[in-house]
């Protein structure tokens, strides 16, 4: 009981000495990490918008490379179809779920069992819980990307975050995971990069678990009229593709939050000239209204 | 409400029937239509009706989002997420909830420092002022308990840090951290009792709120000359000149509420948020929203946790004293020349505290933090006592009708006694 007592005393004056002192102590000492470039984004603005073949393109490098180890629980297949996406066909999202195995049961007998995926069911992670992601993947289970576009960022800075209030740069997320995607380099040769880590010129500290993920050629696009592929297939093109469909799976009503968002916005404007001229009018019956302080 | 006899005068038979039993449609005119509002309000003064607008707001939305919302470690993420992408609107809700703190306290700050310019706390208000102090206390207890709710990495690690914080306070501090945490940390209990009185507290200031805007209605509104009403003249009645100025100005509000809404929704938040809390790893920066920033600069300006913990809470208890620390007898810094070079000092000091709030506390930070931190104090507990006595005010005008009409002040000073003719703008 005593070691316990202890045991929390301890672990509440370290939590305590880590609020109090040290909390926002440099995340990392290694070097410092440059700042991601920023990219054009067809969904940044008031007016952004999805690419349908960009995001078509991000999923298919998501499913054939991404999803080896990353999950992404948060989005169903019939998330792929609904407006605002990838906007794949119904059809196209019924076969694609097909060709997934789905766990569900129990069964009448109190079985588990495997059948074709369906369009409500969401993908399935690709290790059957957290541990095992992390035994197979040296210590550490790889996250899943349904959020990674919001949940990453790196710091702005006085005064680009007042700036970013006014024009609307919130692209710092896809920013980032575009940067460490394409980031990875040999390490400069002063830098001893430890056992089963990776340079990664944009990750902070700059030792990264994962693997460079995307080479030149890897994922197949779909061809063009003239027989060749739609984008190009290299890792540049790879990382914005995927960076996109990820900004979408953490924000996949962003179209209809812009779209909604000007028509509130314009009305709000409207409605407020139109209060402007009726508070107008009413004040111009007692004379001079609210310029008194400029009067002192 | 107030102490104006109501000139309400019910029509209908049913009207006087009800209106003897209950006199509420009387007290509502009084209050809201036939009040005197003094004639020279500026837009600072509309802050109180959006004040009531966000407070409103926000309840709507929450009720609406604890209808999907679930209070369990292992579901909260996942229900937020469910809001955010199957609710129908249920992104908006949410967006407009999260947002419309920040715009809460944007609203709030603008309504505090209108009085501290203004004199609003000084004799006959200072009830209504340290009722606008709890509010305001009442309000950063119900943002900080909202932001853990969504069980991201900063919720739970902004819990873990104030929480701690708490048990820094002698003899009761380690019984009210167990109390909050229901257990040996940060865990289910938690949460659980954060979201029970996330809900209670919104009604709470709404409570309060109402007492403030009692408390507001005996004296009557102070006004940017902080000459009282004198006659008729001075004033207009609520309805229509202040409802529909306040209509106005809250949809000028709403516009800049619907920016951040629409186009920047995660501008004031963190991006760690969007992590899934995990008790066994710490984020590399455990900032609090913006709102609190100036505290937890103070908090930890100072080198001993007790001391910083003490620095904080008496940061925002000084409020409550300073209808007695400022002993200027004249209202609106309008009129004081040396108080207002220090107003804006303290503005321009409280905002280096926020953003010092958001650094890491190494270097020269810290150092900066704490002359910030001691220049806070100084101003609320030396320099507002002393410039009572040694400033010489500009001289008032004899009325708000005056100071409307352009003429230049007079209320037995020396200077300026004889009005000029008026000037029109």
């Amino acid at each position: 009981m005593r070691a316990l007592g202890n045991n929390i005393m301890m672990k509440r004056t370290l939590l305590i000495a880590a609020a109090v002192l040290g909390l926002s102590a440099p995340a990392f000492a290694a070097g410092e990490t440059p700042v991601p470039p920023q990219l054009k984004w067809s969904f940044h603005g008031p007016f952004g918008t999805f690419d349908r073949a960009q995001l078509q393109r991000g999923f298919k490098v998501y499913r054939e490379v991404c999803s080896s180890c990353h999950s992404l629980s948060y989005v169903a297949f019939r998330n792929l179809a609904q407006p605002g996406g990838p906007e794949f066909s119904e059809a196209q999202v019924k076969a694609l779920a097909a060709e997934y195995k789905i766990q569900d049961g129990p069964n009448d007998a109190g079985d588990m069992f495997e059948r074709a995926g369906r369009p409500a069911d969401h993908f399935p992670a690709p290790f059957p819980n957290e541990n095992a992601a992390a035994a197979a993947n040296g210590g550490k289970a790889p996250p899943d990307l349904s959020l990674m576009a919001k949940a990453r960022t790196y710091e702005r800075g006085f005064p680009w975050f007042v700036f970013d209030m006014f024009t609307q740069f919130a692209e710092t997320g896809p920013d980032y995971v575009h940067a460490v995607l394409t980031g990875y380099e040999e390490a400069p040769a002063d830098f001893k990069v430890p056992e089963g880590g990776h340079f990664n010129e944009y990750y902070p500290g700059h030792v990264i678990a994962m693997p460079k993920p995307l080479s030149d050629g890897q994922v197949e696009y779909p061809k063009d009229a003239n027989g060749q592929p739609q984008a190009p297939e290299t890792v540049e093109q790879y990382s914005r593709d995927v960076t996109a469909f990820l900004m979408w799976t953490a924000e996949p009503h962003l179209e209809a939050r812009k779209r909604i968002g000007f028509q509130a916005i314009l009305f709000l404007i409207v409605l407020s000239g139109l209060l402007y001229f009726t508070k107008k009018k009413i004040w111009a019956r007692v004379g001079h209204s609210d310029l008194t302080t400029h009067q002192a | 409400m107030s102490q104006h006899p109501t000139t309400y005068v019910p029509k209908s038979a049913f009207g006087k029937w009800f209106e003897s039993r209950l006199p509420i449609a009387g007290l509502i005119h009084s209050s809201f239509i036939a009040f005197p509002v003094p004639r020279n309000l500026n837009y600072f003064w509309t802050f109180g009706a959006i004040l009531v607008f966000m407070l409103v707001s926000q309840i709507v939305t929450g009720v609406f989002l604890a209808m999907y919302y679930t209070p369990n470690a292992s579901l909260a993420f996942q229900s937020v997420e469910h809001i955010m992408r199957d609710v129908n609107y249920g992104w908006l809700l949410r967006y407009l909830h999260a947002n419309g703190a920040s715009m809460f306290f944007v609203a709030v700050y603008i309504h505090i420092f209108r009085g501290l310019y203004y004199g609003s706390y000084k004799a006959p208000r200072e009830i209504l002022w340290i009722l606008g102090v709890i509010i305001y206390g009442l309000m950063m207890a119900t943002a900080f308990m909202g932001y853990v709710l969504p069980w991201g990495q900063m919720s739970f690690w902004g819990a873990t840090v104030i929480t701690n914080i708490l048990a820094a306070i002698p003899v009761v501090g380690d019984t009210i951290q167990s109390l909050l945490w229901g257990g040996y940390s940060v865990g289910n209990p938690t949460l659980n009792r954060f979201f029970s009185i996330h809900y209670l507290l919104p009604f709470m200031i709404f409570g309060v709120v109402i007492l403030h805007i009692w408390a507001l209605h005996v004296p009557g509104q102070n006004n940017p000359t902080g000459v009282p009403i004198k006659s008729g003249k001075d004033a207009v009645p609520f309805t229509p000149y202040a409802t529909i100025k306040d209509i106005f100005a809250t949809v000028v509000f709403m516009i800049f509420f619907a920016w951040f809404v629409f186009y920047i929704p995660n501008y004031l938040g963190h991006a760690d948020n969007y992590i899934p809390a995990n008790p066994s790893v710490t984020p590399a920066h455990i900032v609090p929203e913006w709102y609190f920033l100036p505290f937890y600069a103070i908090l930890r300006a100072i080198p001993d946790k007790l001391g910083g913990v003490i620095a904080m809470f008496a940061s925002i208890a000084v409020l409550a004293f300073v209808p007695w620390l400022d002993t200027s007898r004249v209202r609106s810094t309008n009129y004081r020349p040396l108080y207002k070079q220090f107003f804006w000092i303290l503005v321009a000091d409280t905002l280096l505290l926020g953003w010092l709030g958001a650094k890491p506390p190494e270097g020269w930070y810290v150092i900066v933090s704490q002359i910030a931190t001691a220049y806070y104090f100084i101003h609320f507990l030396i320099i507002l006592p002393v410039l009572g006595f040694i400033e010489r005010p500009l001289p008032l005008p004899n009325s708000i009708l005056d100071s409307v009409m352009g003429v230049k002040g007079g209320a037995g000073l020396p200077t300026g006694a004889n009005a000029e003719p008026q000037s029109k703008g």
